[in-house]
């Protein structure tokens, strides 16, 4: 009890920051699965979501901007498939990568240029934002919430997967791109559903983490997202769960390093965690085993 | 046949000689300051890191993302090396003057940078090279970020002075030396592709299944590609220390291994004459030639432009970069070098199309 | 075709660019003749909003006198203003712009780091630099063309450790600085030192770049027991830091240097029942007719220029910063009209004997390029108000 009681804070701040990265690092795999592309511009997607909701505040009442912001975002990923990678998906795989950063980098400076530079500080959204006290613990009622929030989503997620056409579609695609095209499949919606659904979930991630963490810079949604990818990728690439649980155990380990002391580390610790997996099992937790074929 | 060969190996060796030449007489001609002079150096760096990470990614098809790491180990032995005995009590202010109190020449400082890359990239290679291609990329970035967090800790201090700054050490004043060390260097690349290695190396980018059938060993020809990559790497960094004048860890981020892999594959993966052309053309674009959009009171005539201000440049500069990503999908030399038989075809086949045309409207 | 078209149109444009470099003389708007200050600062970045807030100290005293007699002739005082980003690579090459486009000396920065970046730059290119609000000693160590108008950290450590012991009656402290950012950890450094020399003992940690969530290291600071807080880290940060503060019900008060004297602190800060005091360069209050004036005259321009309100973070309490960018504008006037010339060498020759009396206090330059300030101003935040209360008048005996 003693351990957990002096833990308490560093291990609400880390299932909360997990569950954050979960919802982003499930836009990660998702992608991957289908196009084996790593879309370096998500992490930036989850930042103009909260900069979209940070604008469209000050003109509308919270409880129109959030949804419309997220929807929104939605729309934006959908519009960086069609720019961006859908031209090249007959290019070199190197090319459709470098497509991903340069859209980045689009969206981090459009951002700047807009910002002006200044930090951009996240409206307090009622009821999740207040402080809140837990067996001894303060902390933001955001940080409870969002292993919920994530949880459900999940499930709504993998319902959606396992259940409904679209979701088949999705699994067949990732299983074979050419076999799907030539059974009938409709490449392009499941593509486009796939950004569509990535964003959202990316959006609602971003809701619960600038609630938190107030601060939106251009740049915010660099180390998140890098750290999400890792997750995905530590989970296996291409299986939800993985990238959940893989989210989840970052976001944990992460903070309980700084409890520790060792601040210094704890980004680096992120990668050693992954490394040290990637040793022993080549393709994550829950990765396929993929067969050679000469 | 071969006196072709030849001559065109004389005509290609005159032209770089030409612009060296050239670079030489601008420097006693224009300002010592000139925004030129800062793209040469600059570009000429990254030329020699892009033409590494292209014989890793594009000659061997290793995907590695850990290039800003080994600049990095490159940017800082040069430093820790090089500062003058004198100078280090000031520099290392908060370490009591460091540890290593000697200091090498610059040209050992240099070859020890590339060194040291390449020995921390054999050591690497060791567990990661048998992980599948993206498997590998988001390895080698761990790694990157790994020794960028070792080299700001405070307890190795005494060697890297944490988070502060290294100065002092000797600099180049002249642009072509940054042109000259980097030409050497990737003339030693270009020698390696050309030889048997680099066939190998051709060979596992292909396909590495067959490679082994064939009788490569894929384990050795990997760390080697992998090493000497991170050798030159590593002298890159030295050379990105010397023109910046200071070295600290925080800017090697991925950010700059991105970068570096946006030249490389605009130039066109498995060309070595484009990436050192998509390099000089990068620094430029985003340094020096869009410059103007950054000033706020830019008047035509009395029309004030609106839209102006800093960051417009970076905003243009990334639609430029999308628009060449989009338009050039296989790099702008594609997998083709830049060579005089190369132009002395195309004249001949655009004469023997226009011939051909004559034929026919006869 | 359309591929080599493309290649062709950004060839021409290239070309054309290399000749529209913009460098050299210019006529000023009558004709008359120009002298060209740069302003090295950052506008983006971690360090922006302070960065954006001297240039706005620069550009009023600009306003305020866009003139200068030089040797019998007037000059018109053009700024020149490039973006640093507060990055130590991107310094290089905006202080190579700077040079390239003639400037006779150069203001700034804000943030140390890429102050000591690009003084190489300026000592090569023979062009004087005032630093403005970099503290960090290596700035000037060594550089004979590096000067500066404020205190230093070993100062300013002191002035900090001192104010910890007695006015908190602190014995145990927790210091955070930003990993990889010469300024932050520097100034702790200078601060761990002094308060350790004072009998207290001290827990010191870093957080990496790019990090929103504080959450772990308040914890770690009520854990260990520490009665105050330190943390001289960049505005951004700072931000956050109060606000997880508050979240977690930080008891202790926290400290900071001069990077915390802002608007975005004030902010922050206002509605919550967190305790932060800091020390800095300049307090609005006085009653001496220069600086009232300034004051006045400040507000007044800010409420007639939206640019400039939104680049003082949106409303119109004036930053210690501020202050300094207006009397280093003054400084580097006065450096000017003794030289008689608009050539760096010549100005960088008379530079160690200006003076001047500014709304700052009063400045002039020891051997090293330093500024020679015994004092040092602590402010609080009033949490009701979002304002400033001065506290008092610190100097180390």
């Amino acid at each position: 009890m003693g351990f957990f009681q002096t833990n308490l804070p560093y291990l609400l701040a880390g299932i909360s920051t997990g569950g954050q990265y979960a919802l982003i690092a499930i836009g990660y795999t998702m992608v991957y699965g289908i196009l084996r592309l790593i879309n370096f511009a998500h992490g930036d997607v989850f930042m103009c979501a909260a900069l979209m909701v940070i604008y469209s505040a000050s003109y509308l009442p919270l409880y129109i901007s959030l949804p419309l912001a997220i929807v929104a975002t939605g729309l934006l990923g959908f519009a960086i498939e069609r720019v961006a990678y859908k031209p090249l998906r007959t290019a070199p795989r190197m090319s459709a990568m470098i497509s991903a950063i340069g859209m980045s980098y689009l969206i981090q400076n459009l951002a700047l240029y807009v910002t002006g530079g200044l930090t951009k500080y996240y409206p307090p959204v009622p009821f999740i934002s207040d402080s809140i006290e837990i067996f001894g613990a303060m902390t933001k009622r955001v940080t409870v919430i969002t292993p919920f929030v994530t949880l459900f989503l999940i499930i709504v997620l993998v319902s959606i997967i396992k259940y409904t056409k679209i979701g088949i579609a999705m699994r067949a695609v990732s299983r074979d791109f050419e076999t799907a095209q030539l059974m009938g499949v409709k490449i392009n919606s499941v593509i486009s559903a796939t950004f569509v659904i990535g964003s959202l979930l990316a959006a609602i991630g971003s809701t619960l983490f600038f609630s938190n963490y107030t601060g939106v810079t251009p740049t915010v949604g660099g180390m998140p997202g890098l750290k999400a990818f890792v997750a995905a990728v530590f989970g296996g690439i291409g299986s939800i769960p993985g990238a959940v649980i893989g989210a989840f155990i970052i976001g944990i380990c992460e903070n309980l390093i700084k409890g520790m002391g060792l601040t210094t580390f704890s980004d680096a610790f992120t990668f050693v965690l992954l490394i040290v997996v990637l040793m022993f099992m080549p393709t994550g937790l829950f990765g396929e085993k993929a067969t050679d074929k000469v | 046949m071969e006196k072709e060969k030849k001559k065109d190996l004389i005509i290609s060796l005159a032209v770089i000689a030409a612009v060296y030449a050239i670079v030489a007489v601008l420097e006693a001609v224009l300002p010592r300051t000139s925004m030129l002079f800062t793209v040469l150096k600059k570009g000429s760096i990254y030329a020699l890191v892009a033409v590494s990470m292209n014989l890793l990614n594009g000659f061997t098809g290793l995907f590695s993302l850990g290039q800003a790491g080994f600049m990095l180990l490159g940017a800082y032995t040069y430093a820790i090396f090089t500062i003058p005995v004198e100078q280090r009590a000031a520099v290392y202010q908060y370490f009591d003057g460091g540890i290593i109190q000697f200091s090498l020449p610059v040209f050992l400082g240099i070859i020890l940078a590339g060194v040291v890359a390449a020995f921390f990239a054999y050591l690497i290679g060791l567990p990661v090279l048998k992980l599948k291609s993206d498997y590998l990329a988001i390895a080698t970035l761990g790694f990157a970020e790994i020794i960028r967090a070792l080299f700001q800790w405070d307890k190795l201090g005494g060697l890297t002075n944490g988070s502060n700054l290294l100065r002092r050490f000797p600099v180049f004043k002249s642009t072509l030396f940054p042109m000259t060390v980097a030409g050497i260097c990737i003339a030693i690349i270009v020698m390696l592709i050309n030889s048997t290695y680099g066939r190998a190396f051709k060979a596992i980018r292909d396909d590495d299944v067959a490679a082994e059938a064939m009788g490569i060993n894929l384990a050795h020809h990997k760390r080697l590609a992998f090493t000497i990559s991170s050798f030159f790497a590593g002298i890159s960094g030295a050379l990105l220390a010397m023109f910046q004048t200071t070295v600290q860890a925080a800017q090697f981020k991925s950010a700059m291994t991105y970068e570096i892999l946006l030249i490389v594959v605009i130039g066109g993966i498995g060309s070595v004459s484009g990436s050192v052309i998509s390099s000089f053309l990068f620094i430029a674009c985003s340094e020096w030639w869009l410059r103007f959009l950054d000033n706020a009171d830019t008047y035509i005539g009395s029309f004030h432009v609106p839209l102006l201000r800093p960051g417009f440049r970076k905003v243009v500069f990334s639609i430029v970069i999308m628009a060449i990503v989009l338009l050039y999908q296989r790099g702008i030399m594609g997998d083709k070098e830049f060579s005089i038989s190369g132009i002395r075809k195309k004249i001949a086949a655009r004469k023997a199309a226009k011939a051909k045309k004559k034929e026919g409207t006869k | 075709m359309k591929k080599t078209i493309v290649l062709l149109a950004v060839l021409l444009v290239s070309v054309s660019l290399v000749f529209a470099g913009g460098s050299g003389e210019s006529a000023g708007s009558k004709g008359s003749k120009v002298v060209k200050i740069g302003v090295y600062e950052p506008a983006s970045g971690d360090n922006g909003a302070g960065g954006k807030q001297e240039t706005l100290g620069i550009q009023y005293a600009n306003y305020v006198t866009p003139t200068v007699n030089i040797g019998g002739t007037e000059y018109e005082v053009q700024l020149v203003i490039v973006d640093n980003e507060s990055s130590n690579d991107k310094a290089v090459t905006a202080a190579s712009e700077l040079v390239s486009k003639g400037v006779s000396l150069v203001l700034g920065s804000y943030g140390s780091g890429v102050s000591i970046a690009a003084g190489d730059t300026f000592a090569s290119a023979e062009v004087p630099a005032i630093g403005v609000t970099c503290t960090n000693p290596q700035v000037t160590l060594g550089n004979e063309w590096y000067y500066r108008i404020c205190f230093l950290d070993p100062f300013q450590g002191t002035v900090l450790a001192n104010y910890a012991k007695d006015s908190f009656g602190a014995k145990k402290a927790y210091a955070l600085a930003k990993l990889g950012d010469d300024y932050s950890v520097g100034l702790c450094n200078y601060f761990i030192k002094a308060f350790e020399a004072l009998g207290g003992t001290v827990v010191y940690e870093t957080f990496p770049e790019g990090t929103s969530d504080f959450a772990a290291y308040v914890a770690n600071a009520k854990k260990s027991g520490c009665d105050v807080f330190f943390s001289p880290v960049s505005i951004e940060a700072a931000a956050l830091i109060i606000e997880q503060a508050n979240t977690q019900g930080l008891s202790m008060p926290i400290l900071a240097g001069d990077t915390w004297d802002s608007n975005v602190v004030l902010g922050a800060a206002k509605g919550t029942k967190v305790n932060v005091s800091v020390t800095t360069f300049f307090v609005e209050g006085s009653t001496d007719p220069q600086i009232t004036s300034f004051v006045s005259g400040l507000k007044s321009y800010l409420a007639s220029n939206a640019t400039a309100m939104t680049n003082n973070g949106g409303n119109d309490e004036i930053a210690a910063v501020t202050a300094m960018g207006f009397d280093a504008y003054y400084t580097a006037l006065e450096a000017l009209k003794k030289a008689g010339s608009t050539k760096g060498a010549d100005i960088q020759k008379v530079l160690p004997s200006v003076t001047y009396k500014g709304v700052s206090g009063d400045i002039a330059f020891d051997a090293n390029g330093d500024a020679v300030r015994t004092v040092a101003y602590v402010k609080k935040v009033d949490n009701a108000t979002g304002k400033w209360q001065f506290v008092s008048v610190q100097s180390v005996k």
